[in-house]
């Protein structure tokens, strides 16, 4: 992976050093609250419900074991010994005190990571597929352009103060991961006439508005990239609102002007910026590839792995959940579920976590992701490494086999935490989790993703589950709407509403209705519930889900 | 007719901790929602806010929070306020995890 140069190093430790010093100013007085937030927040600092928050930017979800300990190192020294990994591969740390947070950005900067960036009105840390380098699919690995990306978008001086936040994610395979579609641009790498380039997508987005990037450039050559990066983000500078935060990202920009307005707009900015770029980006972009390059994968007998999956149930079952299709056929790629019935969404312990990088370094390439989805990926291992991989993972309340199940559940961290929320979202997932783990339905009902949010800004993607939950605050009383129907693949769909909201202590009962139809309606065992909603619609689900009077009265169609 | 005020308190988050913090009677700062000031009129609620704002070296972000008369003292009206002065329902964390060490006053 990218190893920091003299220059990197340099900026993120005298970085550091700025914002010590700007929290003994605001500690002594010097600087009011006012002056200080924005401060704190380009260097990743919140102030949520209880406590301060450190989000650390994880670029396109890339952490080798020596950071994988040091986050741990983190979590027991300064935080309650585990970390949150988010949605946006980032790590949050939920109870740090002010004071000791510049000593935590100088134990990140000795293993070549940094909060900077996390928040703010900046470009943010840029996601990837977490599948990258080892996807059976993939046309080329997506990290050296994220890190491309990363390094021309931090702290660059044109794009401190944007209308709003912007976010970049990068997929290297047709079958996208990294939800591009849902960004405000998405990179998607593809090949034309045997020349690797860029589709480039723009205006998606979640939030209150959910909205299907469009494309803008259906092929962009490699040397182009930066040069029209920067004209999207200055044309969106100059014209994204300013009046409204509420209409301030580049989707809404892309509706109100229009996508061929913006790419005119582009077009001639790019016009102006591409001369600037007099192709050392190409020589740097090079340098970095050559730091990304694929393992030496061993060759060994899997004969381990086979008798394993004949003789031991419960590594089959783990084997054929959390196990996708690797480029070399004696590799697997070994997704770590986050998600043990009824524990937190993406909440790691500081001890799970060295569990992982050990694992990670001994048999796994030293190589870990963290996904989109909250979980931690081992991107390639042996097969004949996969039994003594289980058993570890098994000791450490690692080896639940749900991924991609229903309690494999996306949800932000909500109420508990938040200072944004409108509703929890966390003890919704255990509670739906643990109800599916008691009725042992969950591999019946196969494939889904059940994405919850605690508020229309949508961190918890509810607009692209297949059943998607919102929480919102209904007359001071927790509420909670469904959506069925989204998809976060290469398609991109919004999920649609179905009507009335449901109290929380209804809202386990109405999504065991959802499921228990489909398990009803299905064609076959193998159509999934994603395939018998296309095929049905949704009125046997919103009839499974309304029996008379089953969102009770707290019910509003808002 | 004026709509009847409802009761509130000054609350904040203390500024080295974040710890969510109330205004006492003394014009201290306490940590338990049981100890804080109730203010029953809009003016002395105005008061005291800017009272509060005036101490950005302790309390941050401070703010009026309804709140109903209880058994022990003020009680949150909503379902935030009750995180607030409980801590998340995840884990046993925060004040509802609060040790005797930890000083009650600010």
């Amino acid at each position: 992976m990218y190893d920091y140069a003299d220059f990197d190093d340099h900026f993120v430790r005298t970085r550091t050093a700025q914002f010590r010093k700007q929290v003994e100013r605001r500690i002594s007085g010097a600087l009011t609250e006012d002056e200080f937030k924005p401060l704190r927040l380009m260097n990743g600092v919140y102030l949520q419900l209880h406590a301060y928050m450190l989000r650390v930017a994880i670029p396109y979800g890339s952490v080798n074991p020596d950071q994988m300990r040091q986050l741990a190192y983190l979590a027991d020294k300064f935080d309650k010994g585990y970390g949150h990994f988010t949605t946006r591969q980032n790590i949050q740390y939920n109870w740090p005190t002010l004071s000791d947070i510049p000593d935590m950005l100088d134990a990140l900067a000795d293993v070549q990571m940094h909060a900077i960036q996390t928040s703010g009105n900046t470009i943010r840390n840029v996601t990837a597929d977490h599948f990258a380098g080892a996807a059976a699919d993939e046309i080329e690995d997506p990290r050296p352009t994220a890190e491309l990306i990363r390094q021309w978008s931090t702290d660059h001086p044109e794009f401190q103060f944007l209308p709003r936040k912007f976010k970049l994610a990068v997929t290297g395979s047709p079958e996208d991961r990294a939800v591009t579609k849902a960004h405000d641009v998405g990179i998607r790498i593809v090949k034309r006439d045997g020349e690797v380039g860029y589709q480039i997508i723009v205006g998606g987005g979640l939030g209150r508005t959910p909205v299907v990037g469009q494309v803008l450039n259906e092929f962009l050559p490699r040397a182009d990239l930066l040069p029209y990066l920067e004209a999207i983000v200055a044309v969106y500078n100059v014209l994204g609102r300013r009046d409204n935060k509420y209409k301030a990202r580049i989707k809404i920009t892309t509706m109100e002007n229009g996508i061929e307005k913006i790419r005119e707009l582009v077009d001639a900015k790019f016009a102006q910026t591409r001369p600037l770029f007099s192709g050392v980006d190409q020589e740097h972009f090079a340098r970095i590839q050559a730091s990304f390059p694929q393992p030496e994968f061993k060759s060994a007998d899997t004969g381990a792995y086979d008798a394993a999956y004949a003789t031991d149930p419960g590594f089959r079952s783990f084997a054929d959940t959390n196990l996708d299709v690797h480029r070399d056929d004696q590799h697997a790629i070994v997704t770590i579920s986050i998600k043990a019935h009824g524990e937190t969404p993406g909440d790691a312990t500081s001890e799970q976590m060295r569990v992982m990088a050990d694992l990670a370094e001994s048999i796994g390439y030293s190589d870990l992701r963290i996904s989109h989805e909250q979980n931690v990926i081992l991107p390639h291992v042996h097969k004949s490494d996969l039994p003594k991989l289980y058993a570890t993972l098994r000791a450490h309340g690692l080896a639940t086999a749900n991924a991609g199940l229903i309690s494999d559940i996306i949800a932000c961290p909500g109420m508990d935490y938040c200072a944004l929320a409108t509703a929890r979202a966390i003890p919704v997932a255990q509670n739906i989790a643990t109800r599916f783990d008691e009725l042992k339905l969950e591999h019946d009902i196969g494939p889904i993703k059940l994405k919850i949010s605690g508020c229309i800004n949508a961190c918890g993607h509810h607009h692209l589950g297949h059943i998607g939950i919102l929480g919102l605050d209904r007359a001071g009383v927790e509420n909670y709407q469904i959506t069925l129907g989204g998809d976060g693949g290469a398609d991109t769909v919004i999920g649609k509403r179905t009507g009335p909201g449901f109290a929380y202590d209804q809202i386990v009962p109405a999504i065991e209705r959802i499921l228990l139809a489909y398990l009803d309606l299905r064609d076959t065992a193998e159509e999934t519930f994603l395939e018998a909603y296309r095929r049905l619609g949704d009125a046997p689900f919103k009839a499974a889900l309304y029996p008379e009077g089953a969102a009770g009265g707290k019910s509003h169609a808002a | 007719m004026a709509r009847p005020f409802t009761p509130k308190v000054v609350t904040a988050n203390e500024l080295i901790s974040g710890d969510v913090i109330y205004l006492a009677v003394d014009g201290s700062w306490v940590r338990e929602l049981c100890m804080a000031l109730v203010l029953s009129t809009q003016e002395d609620a105005d008061a005291r806010l800017f009272e509060a704002e005036t101490q950005p070296h302790i309390a941050v972000g401070a703010y009026l929070a309804d709140v109903k008369a209880g058994a022990t003292g003020p009680e949150p009206t909503h379902f935030r306020e009750a995180f607030r002065a409980k801590g998340p329902s995840n884990r046993v964390h925060g004040k509802q995890e609060r040790t005797e060490e930890v000083p009650a006053h600010v």
